[in-house]
């Protein structure tokens, strides 16, 4: 019996796969936005394996009971139209199970999207996260930091990070804390973690974005509030500060290391966002802006004054 | 442009392609000129109408294009076999699984079923032909003019490189200066004028030219699943074509439809590329639900279960696939609402392919079922699609898919709906309707063989790769580091690529050897089948049907054998047939050049390309073709020397 043999296979390899779950990154989460993704998908599989079992026992149950090589030698079919009541019971059965499903996924992805309910009293922590090729850029902008190819966060403590790119469509992911969301280079996309446990995770461009695609990954380092305090002081005492000039070479550079800087490029270069969304008026992001930004940059710098900034702009 | 520029240089695996490509070249010329083939060639083939050879041309077109897309595949099998391989750089890898897509859906998956319907359809209803039989021979030559321009780019100025979706920015001319995505644009664009052809001429063909009392609910499942895909066809392509046109616009004529900047949208194209991108899943994923339930009723020898609800599920399917496509990117950051309303419709997708699956088990209750090749592949459809519908279901579920999305449990997903369904679909329908068009069965024991290897690598390749992508690995990767601990599953899944090169081996010696040794058979109806195409005589003579036959219930025929009265009532008369043409396969030739010359922007080229389309389309307009009448006497003597009966 061959076909008992592949369904002898398929559940012992659900089973394996059930018992070594822990092992399996998106299964073992680290915070609560990928704890409730890990139990939906616990879920979804427990009711989808009980999906398999009633199609297998059938299908294995008609192919043992009605091959020719078992009916009599003259035996003939019926014609059979079917019978209502059992299409019935075929219809509504998956139909139960969507509709369960549907509730499952309506809840959970109104919890992912939101600041975890833990968390809700706490405002969370604001990080840009943008991509370009082929690297990660993280701004802190209550901070006044800025990193590349490396995010270092407090633990119990509601993070959002807000997502873009100068160039192709990137997703961030970070499976241990949650999922995906992409980054694109006319609007701002948001995410929402929090990290449950000390540790290093790894993070990575999930989204093909050209030929440094394989290398775009980048390390979340969770750490209690004690320690992430003495970090973002020690960065203040030894980084420098980011310049548009060494921005503009980052971008242009495919790969670099880590990098950690004392000011960010959300002051010369704002995101996407607001008002300099690309959809508000035409051209954020490109490069024509970056070049406009540049000269304000310089002019306020010069001037002295931030409210300057503004009277600068002609779009 | 510098020739070094023009030809694709630095690649012993591209020289070595080019070679045999001259080589290839050159045995066919020489072959066809040392055996005088020529006008056969031209007189059989290259300018036939006849739906049954045109389908012949798609299914071998589609076979090499399996080859081509398959060794793609082994390349990237044996490219992430092992961690840190360096048998592929980045941009060679990126371009390859670039190709493996596009190929394997539209100058397969596609071509394949096409050739199926091409074949079957008109048979099937009582037809000598398709409704337009000129413009079916048109749709074959614009889609080998389209497969034909995207495969050279392999050898000449390189292959797109953004993936088969080419996302915006990525694929735009800043992202991806080569040539390669101008192929993809208008290669695509030209094979697509072909599908939509083909979808308008199969919805006329099964609406109009069906023999005298067969209604729709009369129609066999094959023929109904291509009418409700040739539907889809028409409604899903035109929004490809206009978004391939965009991107040609935008990538050699500086248009801002899909650009960062200036008001250009990337996700624009996300999303017109999906609203036909979804219903295209269906498009080559109902026809092989059609075939199967040819061919389980067939050899369970009992008639299909539940036909209106089957009929009546496509239908919903059809509706459905049209309001699903946002579920290809909820990560792009609309938010819980709308996704919520593409996870409910998703899923409610799995109710309607629920229904067909257990109306396909309670087909075989009390059957009668044989174990043949084209049966064992309708049958290992069903346990192994299952699986990639349930998958699919997991994948439909917004919170969770944000940890699927983009990583290798997608791709072991649609690897297990799209081979189980339509590969062994097509595969099925190949082995099942190959005596009509040839005379004679293909080896059963060496297919079955070849099912077997093939069933069983399949499993090897893709299974591993749904843990894969839960352990993180996102697809699309070339390379992956010793650390990430993805080696061992990706080995298994790499010796699995090679059981599946070696099951399509098989496959092919089980062609070449049928052909040579397999014993003909002088019967029209060798699997003892229900449908009207097996009441004609194998090979089915050019005309199809000598008399129209008349239609009472369905299974027709079935229930004609059973009570031993004959379909065929009528007296012979002549028959009027069509004319061949050479004007459609001169029109695919011009339509390749002057996609050509519009890839490298060589504008008089160009020009003089679309001057000569538009001359063939006034010609064409003037034509005064009421082709030709088949004498009744030639009927009757060729119905006698195929039946081998007293007329």
């Amino acid at each position: 019996m061959k076909r008992r043999g592949l369904l002898l296979i398929a559940f012992s390899a659900l089973l394996v796969f059930l018992s070594g779950c822990n092992t399996l990154t998106v299964l073992d989460p680290k915070g609560p936005v990928a704890k409730t993704q890990a139990d939906v998908i616990i879920f979804s599989i427990i009711t989808m394996a009980f999906i398999l079992l009633v199609v297998y026992v059938l299908f294995v149950y008609m192919l043992t009971k009605y091959r020719a090589s078992k009916a009599a030698p003259d035996y003939e079919p019926p014609h059979d139209e079917g019978k209502t009541w059992l299409e019935i019971v075929w219809t509504a059965f998956p139909l139960i199970i969507v509709i369960i499903l549907s509730v499952v996924t309506i809840r959970s992805t109104n919890e992912v999207e939101a600041v975890p309910k833990d968390y809700q009293d706490q405002k969370p922590m604001i990080i840009y996260a943008a991509s370009s090729n082929w690297k990660w850029h993280f701004s802190y902008p209550e901070e006044g930091i800025e990193t590349v190819n490396y995010v270092n966060i407090p633990t119990y403590r509601p993070v959002e990070f807000r997502l873009y790119a100068y160039g192709p469509i990137t997703s961030f992911w970070v499976p241990q804390l949650g999922g995906q969301k992409y980054a694109m280079s006319d609007m701002v996309t948001k995410l929402n973690f929090v990290a449950e446990h000390e540790g290093s995770f790894l993070g990575k461009n999930a989204n093909f974005s050209g030929e440094g695609f394989a290398h775009m990954q980048f390390e979340v380092l969770a750490m209690n509030q004690k320690e992430y305090d003495k970090w973002v002081e020690d960065v203040k005492n030894t980084a420098s500060d980011l310049t548009p000039d060494e921005f503009q070479t980052l971008l242009d550079t495919k790969f670099v290391g880590r990098k950690t800087y004392t000011s960010t490029h959300l002051t010369f270069l704002p995101p996407p966002e607001g008002e300099h969304a690309g959809h508000n008026h035409g051209d954020a992001a490109s490069k024509s802006e970056l070049d406009q930004f540049q000269m304000d940059q310089f002019g306020s710098e010069n001037s002295g004054g931030g409210e300057m900034d503004h009277s600068g702009h002609n779009h | 442009m510098k020739w070094d520029e023009f030809f694709v240089t630095g690649e012993p695996m591209i020289y070595g392609a080019m070679v045999s490509i001259v080589l290839v070249s050159i045995a066919i010329v020489v072959g066809l000129t040392y055996f005088k083939k020529w006008g056969y060639l031209w007189r059989e083939w290259l300018t036939t109408v006849d739906h049954k050879k045109i389908g012949i041309m798609y299914i071998i077109s589609a076979l090499i294009m399996l080859f081509r897309g398959g060794v793609d595949g082994l390349l990237m099998r044996a490219q992430l076999a092992v961690p840190e391989n360096g048998l592929l750089d980045s941009q060679h890898y990126n371009e390859i699984f670039t190709t493996h897509g596009v190929i394997m859906i539209l100058f397969m998956a596609m071509p394949f079923i096409i050739g199926l319907m091409n074949v079957v359809v008109p048979l099937q209803i009582g037809a000598r032909d398709v409704a337009f039989p000129r413009l079916n021979a048109v749709s074959f030559w614009l889609f080998f003019a389209g497969a034909m321009l995207f495969n050279i780019s392999f050898v000449i100025g390189g292959s797109p490189d953004a993936g088969w979706t080419a996302y915006f920015p990525l694929s735009s001319i800043e992202f991806s200066p080569t040539v390669g995505n101008n192929y993809y644009s208008i290669a695509l664009q030209i094979a697509g004028l072909g599908t939509l052809m083909t979808g308008v001429n199969f919805i006329v063909t099964i609406l109009k030219m069906r023999a005298p009392g067969m209604t729709l609910m009369r129609m066999p499942m094959f023929t109904w699943s291509i009418l409700v895909t040739s539907v889809i066809i028409v409604f899903a392509f035109p929004v490809l074509t206009i978004a391939l046109l965009l991107m040609m616009l935008d990538r050699q004529f500086g248009s801002q439809f899909f650009t960062m900047a200036n008001g250009g949208m990337d996700m624009l194209w996300a999303n017109l590329f999906w609203v036909w991108g979804h219903p295209e899943v269906y498009i080559v994923i109902l026809p092989a639900f059609g075939i199967f339930s040819e061919v389980i009723s067939t050899f369970s020898r009992k008639n299909l279960y539940g036909y209106k609800s089957m009929v009546f599920s496509m239908v919903i399917i059809s509706i459905l696939s049209f309001v699903v496509w946002a579920h290809h990117f909820y990560t792009m950051g609309h938010g819980a609402m709308v996704n919520g309303f593409f996870s409910v419709t998703t899923m409610a997708i799995a109710i309607p392919t629920g229904i067909k699956i257990f109306n396909w088990l309670f087909t075989m209750q009390k059957g009668r079922i044989e174990f043949t090749t084209p049966m064992l592949y309708a049958l290992a459809f069903i346990p192994i699609f299952t699986i990639g519908g349930v998958t699919g279901v997991m994948l439909a579920m917004a919170s969770a898919d944000y940890q699927y999305h983009n990583t290798m449990f997608l791709v072991a997903h649609f690897h297990y709906t799209l081979i189980p369904g339509t590969v062994f679909g097509v595969l099925s329908g190949m082995y099942y309707w190959f005596p009509k068009l040839f005379g004679f069965r293909l080896n059963d024991k060496q297919g079955k063989l070849a099912f077997w290897v093939i069933m069983t690598s399949f499993n090897v390749t893709f299974l591993p790769l749904f843990f894969l992508g839960l352990n993180g690995m996102t697809r699309r990767m070339y390379t992956y580091s010793a650390e990430t601990g993805f080696g061992p599953l990706n080995l298994l899944a790499s010796i699995g690529s090679v059981g599946l090169a070696v099951g399509f081996a098989i496959l092919v010696y089980n062609i070449y050897w049928s052909f040579r040794y397999a014993p003909r058979e002088n019967n029209g109806d060798p699997w003892n089948a229900r449908t009207l195409e097996w009441s004609t005589p194998s090979p089915v003579p050019h005309y199809n049907f000598a008399k129209m036959p008349n239609i009472e219930n369905r299974d027709a025929f079935w229930f004609a054998k059973k009570s031993g009265k004959s379909l065929y009532t009528e007296e012979y008369s002549d028959i009027h047939m069509p004319n061949n043409s050479g004007q459609p396969f001169i029109l695919g030739a011009i339509f390749m050049f002057f996609g050509f010359f519009m890839v490298f922007n060589w504008w008089v080229g160009a020009v003089i390309g679309a001057l000569g389309i538009f001359i063939m389309m006034i010609v064409r307009s003037f034509e005064r073709d009421h082709g030709h009448y088949i004498p009744v006497k030639e009927v009757v003597a060729t119905e006698q020397r195929l039946r081998g009966e007293q007329v």
